[in-house]
């Protein structure tokens, strides 16, 4: 087993794949009991240089229910930041103050030069349109709770796979469990060719669509994002395939029983809400499941898992 | 030995000749190695007939050798180039310049989001592909390419 304690997690491949398990394993347990007061003696830090609902409020939640005191903030017009303080000169300051930095920016490797310059660990929660590692954990972990296992799946990504940060760290950590990837997007929007690289690095296959209704019956995992209006520099163009990577429940007769639907959120109209009722609606989990994930990376890091 | 009739760029006595420049990167390379404000001679040919490129460029620099920094900036813009070390007008040594698996600084990142372009950091790259000039950034994980080289 791994040592994790003053680990950075910056990037997914940071971690390797009997690291992901031991934090899923480290997850589940705090699933069963959430409250335990074992950072009673820490503080970490969450930098929010952009605004963010569930993930800042999700580290805040883990770090509280495990007895943490959280400093920070969630709006840099009232920090030093606003003055023309410096990257730099903020995170030594925080490393300073803090056992643990938890940041988003909205600059990419942001959080990677911010893990050279602090003194204490950093956690990426999201840099620009790089990185979002603990998203992809907790994608992880609500894979494994809702098939079982993480080996072996038809894993089918939705929407726009040429931007979504998300979908290009699922299909980089799920390279690891032999997957089958099953690519749904606009033809504007798929996936890159450098990710497309790393499936067949694995020596895995994935398949490419247009239509969303021709993975239904195969997929284990329907993820789906959203595809942005502003991606589409002709407005036709966007209104000609905005309805291709729309999922409604009576595209859902005819698939597999453990089929589940995951979303990053916040989802706009691209899962329409008679979804929600169906069995196969599991988005909303899946956020929840994002406390657990990340008290498991905080205890882990800092030692005390 | 063929006996040459004609040396085009005059000889230099001591110092590094850089040969099978790409014609269109002459001028680069005497950029990227400061050469516009070295104080000795420095002989420039561009547009020479070669035999195995049909045109090239070349750079002759008196007195002057190039550490292993240098000579791969100079192998990010003239991959083909041959660098000749020259002493009483003989030749020394003969290298290939050669692009390293890693190159700190001389680049910027092409992605304008990237930190490296907001804030004074060395960039910092993972060479991918040393024939089509493919660069990974430590930090955004970007990539940059040949069109897309622009140097500190």
């Amino acid at each position: 087993m791994s040592n994790l304690k003053g680990r950075n997690l910056i990037s997914i491949t940071d971690f390797n794949k009997d690291e992901y398990i031991q934090v899923l394993d480290i997850a589940e347990d705090f699933e069963k009991n959430p409250k335990q007061p074992i950072l009673s003696d820490k503080v970490v830090a969450t930098l929010f240089f952009e605004p963010s609902t569930r993930t800042r409020l999700s580290f805040e939640s883990a770090a509280n229910q495990l007895g943490a005191r959280v400093i920070g903030f969630s709006n840099p017009a009232a920090t030093s930041v606003q003055k023309g303080e410096s990257l730099h000169d903020t995170i030594t300051m925080v490393s300073s103050y803090s056992d643990l930095i938890v940041m988003r920016n909205p600059k990419e490797g942001s959080a990677r030069y911010a893990s050279e310059v602090a003194t204490v660990p950093v956690i990426n929660a999201g840099d620009g349109a790089n990185q979002h590692p603990t998203q992809c954990m907790l994608d992880l972990y609500s894979i494994r709770k809702t098939q079982g296992t993480l080996n072996n799946l038809q894993i089918a990504c939705v929407g726009d796979l040429k931007y979504g940060r998300t979908v290009h760290s699922l299909v980089q950590a799920m390279c690891n469990f032999n997957a089958t990837f099953h690519l749904v997007s606009p033809v504007e929007l798929k996936l890159p060719s450098s990710v497309k690289m790393s499936i067949k690095n694995s020596g895995l296959k994935y398949y490419q669509y247009t239509d969303l209704k021709d993975i239904i019956p195969t997929a284990d995992i329907i993820y789906m994002t959203r595809v942005q209006r502003e991606r589409f520099p002709d407005p036709l163009e966007y209104e000609r395939v905005k309805d291709s990577c729309i999922l409604t429940a009576d595209m859902l007769e005819g698939c597999k029983e453990n089929m589940r639907i995951l979303h990053p959120l916040p989802r706009v109209n691209e899962i329409t809400t008679d979804v929600d009722k169906t069995p196969y609606a599991y988005y909303f989990q899946q956020a929840q499941n994002g406390v657990y994930v990340r008290q498991a990376l905080m205890a882990a890091i800092l030692g005390v898992r | 030995m063929d006996k040459k009739t004609e040396m085009v760029v005059p000889a230099i006595q001591n110092g590094t000749v850089i040969d099978h420049i790409p014609t269109n990167a002459v001028y680069q390379v005497i950029h990227l190695l400061g050469l516009e404000k070295y104080e000795d001679e420095v002989l420039i040919g561009n547009n020479l007939s070669s035999k195995k490129f049909n045109r090239k460029g070349i750079i002759k620099v008196k007195n002057r050798h190039f550490s292993k920094e240098e000579i791969s900036m100079i192998a990010l813009v003239a991959p083909m180039a041959t660098i000749v070390t020259i002493k009483d007008y003989e030749v020394i040594s003969k290298l290939d310049a050669e692009i390293p698996d890693q190159i700190e600084g001389i680049i910027k990142c092409m992605n304008p989001m990237c930190i490296t372009n907001h804030e004074t950091i060395t960039t910092k790259f993972d060479v991918v592909d040393k024939e089509n000039i493919k660069l990974k950034c430590h930090y955004c994980e970007k990539f940059t390419t040949a069109e897309g080289l622009h140097f500190d």
